[in-house]
């Protein structure tokens, strides 16, 4: 018994607490984790909804400003997320609509057809680094080749107004100006995105599809009559 | 050797076992174990005399040398696409440029793949090929009737699914019945040479490489430079599908060798020839065009 007695002595305190039965049992049930910091900047639970969809639109605003400014990059790579991607690439689709002669065959890209090439475009090219050992992950190399086409977009954005104005050799040279240098500055961008990924043998095989992928997007940009 | 022998986890350190006995060989240590490692050992130095640099890649060669073909991984897996990309962008280099100059008894597949085709290149390359059919034979009919009243350019997208179909199924279907055509007569004669169907997809995709810059110079008006370019293209290409495929018949029928040659070839010249009259139309078929219309229309 005096042994049993030795050996409960290091719970002593603990039986006393479950014993007294006058005071009832109250107190604060808390994860014994650190505070995340998520938490602490925004409850999402009771703001409007005008503040949910604002703070979404000015993350994909700011990964905008990376892809424009393409030495910071860390941050598209940390958070990806699949809207800005969506919205430019219908954004091109839309602007990419009445071209020449739609209802014949030898029209320019239908929206499904711009939609079709963007996505597998990216996707298939994805593949192919992850194909190759990139470090990426699926959607990270996903977003950052969405997020590369802004720069074609604002091209298409710009070739349609100077298309506005007339549809002679001025305005094509323009355009051709316009299309190849947003062209040259996609594959930049998301060149140095994409590069780091890649062991140092391989950067070549990676950056190819990539230049390929946007020189198809420029082409039906440049080739676009309304 | 004291040391060696109170210690009795020191086996498990073979390097250092194996230095201790080297450096005091009448030491009386060895075991049955150890003399198994030993020749192992000096087995593979012998196969593989510079293990030191790159050590990843030699022993991925060593075990393909070995094994004589690849891991067998389930096709469902990713790891089973991942070793046919398992290259560097010198090896695609080098691919192109034997892919494109054919050099006598250098038989592409055992030059240049040793055993480790690649589905890159291939791939790659045709797509290349399918867009840069459909621009330049976009591009060369806006040359051809630019200036001329009543021309609407129209960017031609239908063009691109069109030389992705013929293309694609070029890259792939010929190898398929290549393969096993060549299975079949393996079967029946025994042939030294025997290719994998990866072996057989790889060749052809690269042998596609050369089309590229020929296809480009398909955009110049002038029908010489087009026909000139066809011929050296086809010439290049077919002459190095052939010195690659001329082992693996050259022990069969002669009638056999020179069917399956032939049509090699001939589906090489079928190729190059319906891309040329599909996707670019030339200024002699172009005049007439309008007449030939019109009739058609009226009835």
């Amino acid at each position: 018994m005096a042994s049993l007695e030795e050996a409960s002595k290091p719970f002593a305190g603990l039986s006393d607490v479950s014993i007294s039965e006058d005071i009832p049992v109250e107190g604060d049930i808390s994860v014994p984790v650190g505070p995340s910091r998520r938490d602490d900047e925004f409850s999402t639970l009771d703001e409007p909804v005008k503040e949910t969809i604002l703070r979404d639109l000015r993350a994909v605003g700011k990964k905008f400003i990376h892809v424009l400014y393409p030495k910071r990059s860390s941050a598209l790579l940390r958070d990806w997320d699949l809207w800005g991607p969506l919205l430019l690439c219908v954004t091109l689709a839309l602007l990419l609509q009445g071209g020449a002669a739609d209802s014949d065959d030898q029209g320019g890209p239908q929206f499904a057809e711009v939609f079709v090439i963007v996505w597998f475009g990216s996707i298939i090219i994805t593949l192919n680094s992850k194909l190759l050992g990139g470090t990426l992950s699926f959607f990270q190399s996903l977003c950052v080749l969405g997020y590369c086409i802004l720069p074609l977009t604002v091209a298409m954005a710009v070739c349609r107004i100077v298309l506005l104005s007339g549809t002679g050799k001025v305005s094509a040279a323009i355009r051709l100006v316009v299309v190849t240098s947003s062209f040259g500055w996609s594959t930049f961008a998301s060149t140095a995105f994409l590069a780091d990924s890649q062991p140092s043998n391989r950067k070549a095989l990676v950056v190819y599809p990539v230049f390929l992928f946007y020189f198809v997007i420029g082409w039906m940009i440049l080739t676009f009559t309304p | 050797m004291a040391s060696n022998n109170e210690d009795p986890f020191q086996f498990r350190e073979f390097d250092e076992a194996g230095i201790l006995l080297e450096a005091n060989k009448d030491a009386v240590t060895i075991s049955i174990e150890d003399e198994d490692l030993m020749s192992k050992r000096q087995r593979n130095a012998g196969l593989t005399p510079d293990v030191d640099e790159e050590e990843s890649l030699n022993t991925d060669d060593k075990s393909s040398l070995l094994s004589g073909q690849r891991k067998n991984v389930p096709f469902w897996t990713f790891e089973y696409y991942q070793q046919y990309f398992d290259i560097e962008t010198y090896h695609v280099k080098e691919r192109i440029i034997g892919s494109m100059l054919p050099w006598p008894r250098k038989n592409f597949i055992q030059v240049y793949l040793r055993k480790n085709p690649d589905l890159y290149g291939p791939f790659w390359i045709c797509t290349t090929l399918v867009f840069a059919i459909a621009i330049s034979g976009n591009i060369s009919n806006f040359l051809l009737h630019f200036g001329k009243p009543n021309y609407k350019y129209t960017p031609e997208f239908r063009k691109v699914t069109i030389a992705a179909t013929a293309i694609f199924s070029y890259a792939w279907l010929v190898p398929l019945a290549l393969w096993g055509f060549l299975l079949w007569r393996s079967n029946k004669i025994l042939n030294l040479v025997s290719y994998s169907f990866m072996e057989i997809v790889c060749v052809y995709g690269y042998s596609l490489s050369i089309y590229i810059p020929a296809v480009v110079l398909w955009i110049l008006p002038y029908e010489w430079v087009t026909w000139c370019s066809i011929v050296m293209a086809l010439c290049l290409s077919g002459s190095v599908l052939v010195m690659t495929f001329w082992p693996a018949v050259r022990d069969d029928h002669p009638k056999v060798i020179a069917a399956v040659l032939s049509s090699i070839v001939l589906l090489n010249i079928l190729l190059a020839v319906g891309c040329k009259a599909y996707f670019f139309s030339s200024p002699q078929r172009d005049s007439p065009a309008p007449v030939t219309v019109k009739p058609t229309s009226s009835t």
